[in-house]
């Protein structure tokens, strides 16, 4: 650790800062501040390489290359781990199935403690599925190169929220992340649709049990309130009533062969993966939605409701204040939310265009460094920061960070997502819980760089104070922070009071 | 025969309780310094299993496997007689009954919700937010929240769960959250006051930074003399009984409003009889309670009053697997030093397949706000008006349980 603290080029600095309290007189290169708060606005925090890269994170042809092109490919360490997971070597109907019956087969038992040992079996699997997709999760977010997807994956992740420990979700989540991810830049239309056909939300908002003459609304009165329209819009109960009659018959099917039907209902049957249309617990008659008829047809009176909605002027402005206020913080400039309101309706909602129209607005420049980091752009953007390119080999430790924090990844119970607002990450517990997480991410690996199943991390050792640092970092750094820091007594401590600064609580 | 029968205590001496007149108006007289810890059950604990209806022949027949029997001196598996109707899970033997016996905690059989989801999720934030069930949920704000909003300044409370829970969330200051499974040495104070220093100049973050070393320090510092204390020869406790200790040396000095959760109630599957799966976790939980009563101290223990809810009751007949599946009433106990005990409080309906809720489960006959209104009306001297805020569209009822 010493050995550490001595060297490299920051330590002269660092010496002249303990000594007096002054700062460095040589001022970093012109824009290198600029550029490290771009990044910490559109990647998941910034690391040295976006202070090599003069074309890097806030340039037109980053950007273009985020927007435009498919989900890249991680660094081969990264992508090992992620390709060793059974959620990317299994498709996702095979796996439900494959719990569905161990569950089934567990249920079976007579002898009670066999049954029991049976079922935490299943449970265990379970579990180890949708933590599976955690660190897939967490993976992507520290290295994928595409950070905007993936910052808009969680994003939308949030915004058509499930959890997975509701019924057998757990083994639905990687799959159901995976398909927004796909849609995270395309239409919203699309984006809306892939939810509703997923048997994760599906299940969630329990619309695999809503059938003519036993009318279940809740997917359809969430997807008015939260996922498009948004609450005090101007639709009505009514219509709320009439979406729930349209998406009768819209569930999951884990059986091998269709359901039985009357011959003439058959050609309106459905099915993709585990999505079902079916018909013979279909609502046929007329509805009135949104102010238009929609004639009893089938599946297709859903794809009329999704085009009503997705075309309302509400569901524009809603969907784009969602995106500002997750980049931008609490109450972002109404006049920048019309403009992305706008491009939403011109382009039919695409999103990839609502994007650039905030990134280039100049209200968006203005409020770099300004958004408080909620838990996970907090624990990601200080894995980044300290390792940079280096790939952990434990998520682990920081799954459980999210945890302590209260964002867990898919452990959101209720429909509206992780609530976005700083007032909800900044309060004392949750301040206090930080500094410790500074704590252990300042002060060693922390379980970071340990293989499963063995006790000690490989050598690893958390470096802030390097080039980043010095040539940019500490240039966005106030006074108070910085005499704070001038007074540290180890590097361990250094990095624990920069990973606590408020600018590092920032982005 | 009328399906309600009201029981009252006539025990208590009724001049001692008396509402006060003040000025014209009746309050219901504060209890000075007082203070309220509210424990839920999460997961919906088999009430029918614990305060256990041993009157009742219907109760054995709908439970062949997994019933008590009945109460019997000699057996030292079979359940305490609380009174005709009702006896008390063999497991509480220790640590509850002694409380009965002096009158320290009563039980409200019939209690719930009127959320018929049987869900864990929607019930659960149902009971926390506090808010008309059916109506649009405001998630930011639960009913402790709006509790500790009412009772203003001078007011501390906290969570000791590891993320602020929905009933504390909400409301003008922000209320802190501890667990206490794990306290971890602070932050050294030198370290502190550094990063108390960075954020003088960030007014949004300053008091939150500043409040949540304050109380992660008197938590530890409070903790630390305990365990200084205990490690002298005492046997030390684990678990819930740990967290329950904890929470009681906290809340006799530091603070007043609190709330916890216990998990793993949700006995689907061989839940055990008097002995058995049920049986460990609620005597856990039955020691737990007296080791809190024990931390607080016989002063503070005088003005504090303990809720335990839990989301909803189980089905009053065994499943399949020797368990239970999702019902509708519960059983909710109210303990404390100046708890008007020793009785089972609030309406009640005999037992049979006709009188149950969809002939599988509790009726709720109370209403956990009216109940919890009626409580903290008394415990707080809250009049109406300032009272409406809390449960809206809930009218509290005073089952004169302290």
């Amino acid at each position: 650790m010493a050995l550490a603290w001595s060297r490299g080029a920051g330590s002269i600095a660092l010496l002249a800062m303990l000594s007096g309290g002054a700062l460095p007189a040589q001022a970093a290169p012109s824009g290198a501040a600029q550029r490290i708060a771009w990044a910490n606005r559109l990647t998941w925090g910034a690391t040295a390489a976006d202070l090599a890269a003069s074309d890097g994170p806030g340039s037109d042809r980053w950007l273009a290359a985020q927007l435009e092109a498919p989900p890249a490919d991680l660094p081969p360490d990264a992508a090992a781990q992620v390709a060793a997971m059974r959620i990317t070597r299994e498709p996702l109907a095979q796996i439900v199935v494959t719990q569905q019956a161990m569950q089934r087969d567990a249920n079976a038992l007579v002898d009670p403690e066999q049954k029991k040992a049976a079922r935490e079996a299943y449970q265990k699997s379970m579990n180890a599925l949708a933590d599976e997709a955690r660190s897939r999760s967490i993976l992507r977010d520290l290295y994928a190169p595409d950070q905007l997807r993936e910052q808009m994956t969680w994003f939308w992740f949030n915004h058509f929220n499930v959890q997975a420990g509701k019924r057998d979700i757990r083994a639905m989540v990687g799959d159901y992340e995976e398909t927004i991810r796909t849609h995270a830049f395309g239409h919203f239309r699309d984006l809306l649709e892939a939810t509703l056909r997923h048997p994760a939300m599906l299940r969630y908002l329990d619309n695999d049990q809503n059938a003519a003459g036993r009318i279940n609304e809740n997917y359809a009165r969430e997807i008015m309130e939260l996922h498009t329209m948004g609450v005090g819009s101007g639709y009505t109960q009514q219509d709320v009533q009439e979406l729930a009659r349209i998406l009768t018959g819209v569930g999951v099917d884990l059986n091998h062969d269709a359901p039985r039907m009357r011959p003439q209902l058959q050609p309106l049957y459905l099915r993709a993966g585990l999505f079902e249309f079916n018909p013979a617990r279909h609502d046929f008659g007329d509805k009135h939605f949104l102010g238009h008829t929609i004639k009893g047809s089938g599946f297709g009176e859903v794809e009329q409701a999704l085009d009503l909605i997705a075309a309302a002027p509400a569901t524009a402005h809603h969907v784009s204040a969602q995106i500002a206020g997750y980049f931008m913080g609490d109450a972002p400039p109404p006049a920048l939310v019309d403009r992305m309101a706008q491009t939403f309706q011109r382009t039919h909602g695409d999103i990839a265009q609502v994007m650039r129209t905030m990134i280039r607005a100049p209200e968006f420049a203005a409020s770099l460094g300004k958004t408080f980091k909620d838990p996970i752009h907090y624990a990601i953007s200080a894995v980044r920061l300290t390792y940079g390119d280096r790939v952990i080999l434990n998520p682990q430790p920081i799954n459980n960070w999210l945890n302590r924090m209260g964002q867990g990844l898919y452990n959101h119970e209720t429909p509206d997502g992780y609530d976005m607002h700083a007032a909800a990450w900044s309060g004392p517990g949750q301040m206090a819980t930080r500094f410790d997480i500074a704590k252990q991410i300042g002060g060693g690996a922390y379980g970071l760089f340990r293989l499963p199943g063995t006790t000690a991390d490989r050598p690893a050792f958390p470096q802030l104070q390097n080039a980043l640092y010095f040539n940019g970092l500490q240039d966005a750094l106030a006074q108070p922070t910085r005499a704070a820091l001038a007074e540290a007594t180890s590097p361990q401590e250094w990095n624990a009071l920069f990973l606590s600064s408020p600018e590092f609580m920032h982005r | 025969m009328t399906p309600h029968v009201h029981r009252r205590d006539l025990l208590r001496g009724a001049a001692a309780l008396a509402p006060l007149v003040i000025a014209g108006r009746a309050f219901a007289a504060p209890q000075a310094g007082s203070r309220l810890l509210v424990i839920f059950l999460r997961g919906a604990y088999d009430a029918t299993n614990v305060i256990v209806p041993t009157g009742s022949d219907f109760y054995r027949q709908a439970r062949p496997t997994i019933a008590l029997g009945k109460p019997d001196p000699a057996d030292p598996k079979a359940p305490l007689p609380l009174d005709a109707h009702w006896s008390l899970h063999p497991a509480l033997k220790d640590s509850i009954l002694p409380l009965w016996q002096q009158r320290q905690i009563a039980f409200v059989p019939f209690a719930g919700t009127d959320d018929m989801s049987r869900s864990h999720f929607e019930t659960q934030d149902t009971i926390e937010l506090g808010q008309p069930v059916g109506g649009h949920r405001d998630y930011g704000s639960g009913f402790m929240a709006r509790l500790a909003g009412i009772l203003g300044r001078g007011d501390k409370p906290i969570a000791f769960t590891d993320q602020l829970p929905l009933c504390f969330r909400g409301g003008a200051a922000p209320v802190p959250n501890l667990a206490l499974a794990n306290v971890g040495k602070p932050i050294d104070t030198r370290q502190a006051k550094l990063i108390e220093r960075m954020y003088a100049q960030q007014p949004a973050l300053s008091r939150s930074v500043a409040q949540g070393f304050e109380v992660r320090d008197t938590v530890y510092r409070t903790l630390d003399e305990e365990m200084k204390a205990a490690s002298r020869g005492a046997v030390s406790a684990k678990g819930f009984a740990l967290s329950a200790s904890r929470i009681g040396t906290l809340m006799r000095a530091q603070f007043n409003l609190a709330f916890v959760d216990v998990g793993g109630w949700d006995t689907h599957v061989n839940q055990g009889g008097a002995t058995g799966y049920l049986a460990d976790r609620i005597g856990e939980l039955g020691r737990g309670l007296a080791a809190f009563a024990e931390a607080i101290g016989a002063e503070a223990w005088r003005s504090t009053n303990v809720v335990v809810v839990s989301e909803f009751g189980r089905t009053f007949r065994e499943n399949g697997d020797r368990g239970t599946d999702h019902g509708h009433g519960s059983i909710y106990w109210v303990l404390g030093g100046g708890v008007a005990g020793g009785r089972l409080a609030g309406d009640q309906v005999a037992l049979s397949p006709t009188t149950l809720n969809q002939g599988r489960d509790l009726p709720v006959l109370t209403d956990y706000r009216a109940l919890i209104g009626g409580l903290v009306a008394r415990q707080f001297g809250l009049g109406a008006d300032r009272l409406a805020g809390l449960f809206p569209g809930a009218k509290p009822r005073d089952l004169q349980l302290i």
